[in-house]
């Protein structure tokens, strides 16, 4: 049960920023996840809140406890780790009693935890096994056991999922989240996935380039990204985009292909270049609407994802319900309401003004 | 499709079996006959059942020298040597590895270069010098004299080096969240999982150890710490008839530990070798 709050953190490595003063505030029991391209920081900052790795600036508050120098292992913070990190010569049972008896618990409490975790888990059947007779799934579930036991304050998972195949991520996945919530333990969850971000998530954190892009629920950030990358980041496929200057009154944009679209509302760019995003779903079949040339179809079984070209060659994807399209073009239209406008020159999402 | 056993490649490695095994078979059937016959050169490769007593003798052999030590005292020296150089050399590399490898320090890099640099100084180039200092510690004739500059030992740091830059930073980092400092970690997480490069290494470094000379005959002149290398040499130096089979019946006592330590390791030897996955 904890809070935890990040002040201006900081990392600079070899005179390279990698985090560029981050604030955060995660409530008690919440998950949060971390989610964004392999080099945006992700992984720095668990490592910086895990304690190993020192911040350049900033502080790290557990509980208002400053943390932010402490022993990694004086933190009460537990970790799960990509591959997993099991100690090779030692059983399950010891390897999840192993932080427990370091920190001097009696005998009786680590057989108690390491029983109830192994319960909590499933792997009671395991706990006299070494990691090397475990299957992947196996492992991972050790290592959450590993965490469970301490009984920390915060969780931290590394893209814990990353070296399962799908059909077990997306079990897991599950496991995973309904574990979190009913031992109602703070976590911070990094992964590159963002599925995986969208399903786990009480809030996400999209990085990019060492700053937090957005901070929202799932929903939030799909629906009203705050800017051009996380918009492009969140959604599969990736939103298309546009760009187009505002006329008139700034409730219509004129698009680089030709066409002049109505938007949600008026807006105000300084320059009054925009760019307008549309999901893939949104997309509109309209006999009187842009001409888009296909260039390839990819069929999913209940829908075509089609992708294709505009009159000045601006990349389109589609996503048709039914089968694939009889010809190699297609007219489409842009739906004011489902349009989101973006400053062209700063990226940042524009709101309309009322 | 059936694999047709390779009887060329079987021939071959007969061959260098009985290259390899003939000497110690020499070795052995010479052990069990007449000292004289031996020195006629009229040597028989069938050894005689009815003289292997010839084993327990050499055992109180005292090498035909006045005031000389049995055998079984050289090779209990032999022994307490090869198992000092041996634990001594582990002890000390295992530590500087795992100061170069897990550690940030100021001039890391200098530190593991100046202990490359000894590999080019071994024991026989610097024996003048490290003779001397020993002399100058009174250390000559002292099993400390006999063993610790025998041990700094930069190939095994540089062994140890390579098999700990290969545990994966997670098993370090899981560790350290996990409470466990530099040392527990060396002791519940290292030592453990590279046990079998450590036995691998113990075999080479034993072997190394036993099988000294040149250190030795210099600083060991006392008999009390004559090592059974040493004292075969001696045997065959002595003005009167030289006993062959003692001294073939000694080789054969001398190369029993090193091959008994081999033959027990193996399987933790080979391993270690061969392991790749961590």
């Amino acid at each position: 049960m904890a809070v935890l709050e990040l002040h201006g953190l900081r990392k600079e490595f070899a005179g390279q920023t990698i985090l560029h003063g981050l604030d955060l505030r995660l409530d008690d029991g919440e998950m949060l996840v971390i989610v964004g391209a392999s080099g945006c920081g992700k992984s720095t900052l668990l490592r910086l809140i895990a304690g190993l790795e020192l911040p350049s600036g900033g502080q790290i508050m557990l509980d208002g406890a400053q943390i932010t120098e402490r022993d990694p292992a004086a933190r009460d913070i537990a970790m799960v780790f990509q591959n997993y990190a099991l100690y090779p010569h030692m059983s399950v049972f010891q390897n999840m009693a192993y932080g427990l008896k370091l920190r001097h618990q009696s005998k009786e409490e680590i057989n108690r935890r390491v029983t109830e975790a192994a319960e909590l888990l499933g792997i009671t059947p395991l706990l006299a096994r070494k990691p090397r007779e475990l299957s992947g799934g196996q492992r991972q579930r050790v290592a959450m056991g590993r965490a469970i036991v301490r009984e920390p304050k915060l969780f931290l998972f590394d893209e814990p999922l990353s070296n399962l195949d799908a059909r077990l991520r997306v079990q897991m996945r599950g496991e995973i989240r309904r574990l979190q919530q009913r031992l109602g333990i703070t976590s911070l969850y990094v992964t590159h996935d963002q599925v995986e971000a969208m399903t786990m998530a009480d809030r996400l954190i999209v990085m990019h380039q060492g700053v937090a892009a957005q901070i929202a629920t799932p929903m939030e950030v799909f629906a009203r990204p705050a800017n051009i990358y996380v918009a492009g980041f969140i959604g599969a496929p990736s939103m298309n985009f546009c760009t187009g200057r505002l006329v008139g009154a700034g409730d219509e944009a004129a698009l680089g292909f030709g066409a002049q679209v109505r938007l949600p509302g008026r807006f105000i760019s300084a320059s009054g270049n925009v760019t307008i995003g549309v999901r893939p779903e949104h997309l509109m079949l309209d006999p009187a609407g842009s001409p888009m040339t296909i260039d390839l179809i990819e069929p999913l079984g209940s829908e075509c994802l089609v992708h294709g070209k505009l009159a000045d060659d601006t990349a389109i994807t589609m996503r048709l319900p039914g089968d694939r399209p009889a010809h190699d073009h297609l007219t489409i239209s842009l739906p004011p309401s489902h349009l989101h406008v973006f400053d062209t020159e700063s990226g940042v999402r524009l709101e309309a003004i009322s | 499709m059936r694999r047709r056993p390779d009887y060329l490649a079987h021939v071959i490695l007969l061959f260098g079996v009985l290259i390899f095994i003939f000497p110690i078979w020499l070795m052995f059937a010479g052990a069990t006959q007449d000292a004289g016959a031996i020195n006629r050169g009229d040597i028989s490769l069938l050894p005689r059942l009815s003289h292997l007593g010839v084993f327990m003798r050499a055992l109180t052999y005292n090498g035909g020298v006045k005031g000389g030590v049995p055998v079984w005292h050289m090779l209990l020296i032999s022994l307490a040597m090869a198992l000092a150089i041996a634990a001594g050399k582990i002890v000390i590399s295992l530590l500087s590895a795992f100061a170069v490898s897990f550690f940030r320090f100021p001039f890391r890099q200098v530190a593991f270069w100046i202990i490359f640099i000894t590999l080019m100084l071994p024991v026989e180039v610097r024996i003048i010098p490290t003779y001397s200092v020993m002399a100058s510690l009174h250390l000559v004739n002292s099993f400390t004299g006999l063993t610790m500059p025998l041990i700094a030992s930069a190939t095994a740091t540089l062994l140890f080096r390579q098999v700990f830059v290969a545990v994966p930073d997670e098993l370090v980092e899981a560790a350290k969240m996990d409470g466990a400092g530099p040392m527990r970690f060396l002791v519940d997480i290292l030592i453990p999982v590279t046990s079998a490069n450590l036995a691998a290494l113990f075999v080479i470094l034993f072997v190394y150890g036993w099988n000294q000379y040149l250190w030795p005959l210099l600083v060991a002149t006392d008999p009390r710490y004559q090592t059974v290398i040493l004292g075969i040499v001696q045997m065959i130096g002595v003005d009167q008839l030289i006993q062959w089979n003692m001294v073939m019946a000694t080789t054969c006592l001398a190369i029993l530990p090193p091959v008994l330590v081999v033959v027990l390791m193996q399987r933790w030897f080979v391993k270690g070798l061969a392991e790749t996955d961590k």
